[in-house]
């Protein structure tokens, strides 16, 4: 049953390779959620531009990358990533073998399937705000970048703080799908511990543990956000 | 012309992960027509327990929530195939009669998985129901199930098409994850495909748009019910 034991700091137990294992889960949500806000930036625009090409380049993306299971579209860019990469090389006149990191696959593919949901998120946080902001700021003389900087992005942050909130929950769980990348995040470990130890029961509710505490307190976190951003607004 | 462009396509790779891994759509059907029933009657009792007035069962209630909704679906997969699997009592019971199949073991965490947001969906559509509705019902002398098989549910769950749908099509995603517990779905075909072939590529988008096809067929199913059940809300008759 339940190994107490097995989950010490040291040589003995494998407390200490668990906490590095969910600081390497923390790191790539971070970073792959980066990643998804940068490209969901991009494709809300694409969205909200009156060009059609660009509407459908967007709309074609996000509908495919949400309508697939996040495991096809990990294993497409783990095992289709690197003979992409060597193609790219050839044109550039490099002939060897490239080979992507597992960090680097792990952070592209969450990366891609969580700016799918940003993008929605973003693209309605804009939406909400009237359009006699913009009016108002055009009459009173503010360039387009202006009114992007003053006006537009510190209420789309603020509207789309609840939104992406849910966004980081998903990506952080998505995280647990890169473990077939064979980077060490929790479920990696929690394979190899299990392997060793033959006692899988253990390492796997020590590894839900984990998880819950990270959606708990990122959870929290996000509350905190949302309260502070909405300071005087009731 | 046209005769030689169709064996053209026949004769390409991914044309072929096609066919095998279309063979492989009834084991992912049969995944989804077992636990979304299952889910669906289920998520409507947890949210009853989760509204009701008794604090045990509605802590009891939404504690499982919390914990499934925190957790990723593949920890709890691997916790029931991996995790059960390895404890001596259930090897000895008579549940391993079923959890030994790794087609129970994802019929049970699916169904697990999605009655924990299916019951906070519900529960959000029950509690939308106005007050007045609930009163002139009983105003009419319903029993409290006349109430909710006549009133409540039909209104709630008119309210909670959409976000249900989407949900829906979650499910379809998560069966993917079924395949890491060596069951052969189409994900565990694709997979395969690519360690006999060496091409990821035509193996995973073939597998890709099958997917896309199911969760369209499923976006239709949505529309339809949407359509069918609430007629007030149609745009042209």
């Amino acid at each position: 049953m339940f190994k107490f034991e097995k989950l010490v700091f040291g040589d003995l137990g494998w407390g200490d390779e668990f906490l590095l294992a969910m600081l390497m889960t923390l790191v790539v949500s971070v970073l792959s959620m980066g990643l998804g806000i940068f490209i969901a930036i991009f494709t809300a625009w694409a969205k909200l531009t009156y060009s059609r090409t660009l509407k459908f380049i967007a709309s074609f993306y996000t509908t495919v990358i949400r309508g697939i299971p996040e495991l096809l579209v990990i294993y497409l860019i783990f095992f289709g990533g690197s003979s992409l990469v060597m193609k790219i090389a050839k044109v550039f006149g490099y002939d060897g073998y490239l080979e992507l990191n597992a960090i680097t696959i792990s952070v592209i593919a969450i990366g891609i399937i969580s700016a799918t949901y940003s993008s929605e998120v973003l693209r309605a946080a804009f939406l909400s705000i009237p359009k006699g902001q913009t009016e108002a700021a055009k009459s009173l003389g503010l360039s387009k970048l202006q009114i992007f900087y003053k006006i537009l992005t510190p209420q789309i942050l603020r509207h789309a703080i609840p939104g992406l909130g849910n966004v980081w929950q998903v990506t952080l769980k998505d995280t647990s799908l890169i473990s077939v990348t064979g980077l060490v995040e929790i479920m990696r470990q929690t394979r190899i511990a299990s392997n060793v130890e033959h006692s899988p029961l253990t390492f796997l509710i020590t590894a839900a543990f984990l998880y819950l505490f990270l959606t708990t307190f990122s959870s929290k976190f996000f509350n905190f956000l949302e309260r502070k951003t909405n300071k005087g607004y009731a | 012309m046209f005769f030689n462009i169709s064996s053209y396509i026949t004769e390409t790779l991914i044309y072929k992960n096609f066919i095998l891994i279309f063979s492989a759509l009834d084991e992912t059907l049969l995944l989804l027509l077992i636990s979304l029933p299952l889910g669906f009657v289920l998520s409507l009792i947890f949210a009853l327990g989760r509204i009701s007035k008794n604090t045990l069962i509605s802590r009891a209630v939404a504690s499982y929530i919390f914990t499934i909704r925190g957790t990723p679906l593949l920890v709890q997969i691997y916790l029931i195939y991996f995790g059960l699997g390895s404890v001596k009592a259930i090897r000895e019971s008579i549940l391993w009669a079923l959890l030994k199949e790794p087609f129970w073991c994802g019929v049970l965490a699916l169904t697990i998985n999605t009655v924990a947001y299916g019951a906070e969906i519900f529960r959000g559509g029950i509690q939308s129901v106005t007050k007045g509705q609930i009163e002139s019902g009983q105003a009419l002398g319903f029993s409290k199930i006349k109430l909710y098989r006549r009133i409540v549910f039909p209104i709630a769950l008119r309210q909670v098409l959409p976000t249900y749908g989407n949900e829906l099509i979650l499910m379809v995603k998560a069966t993917s994850l079924v395949s890491l517990t060596t069951y052969m779905e189409m994900t565990g075909i694709a997979r395969k495909i690519m360690a006999k072939t060496f091409a990821p590529v035509e193996a995973f988008v073939a597998a890709g748009i099958l997917y896309l096809f199911l969760n369209f067929l499923m976006v239709q199913l949505v529309k339809y019910l949407e359509w069918k059940y609430n007629p007030h809300l149609r745009l042209n008759n």
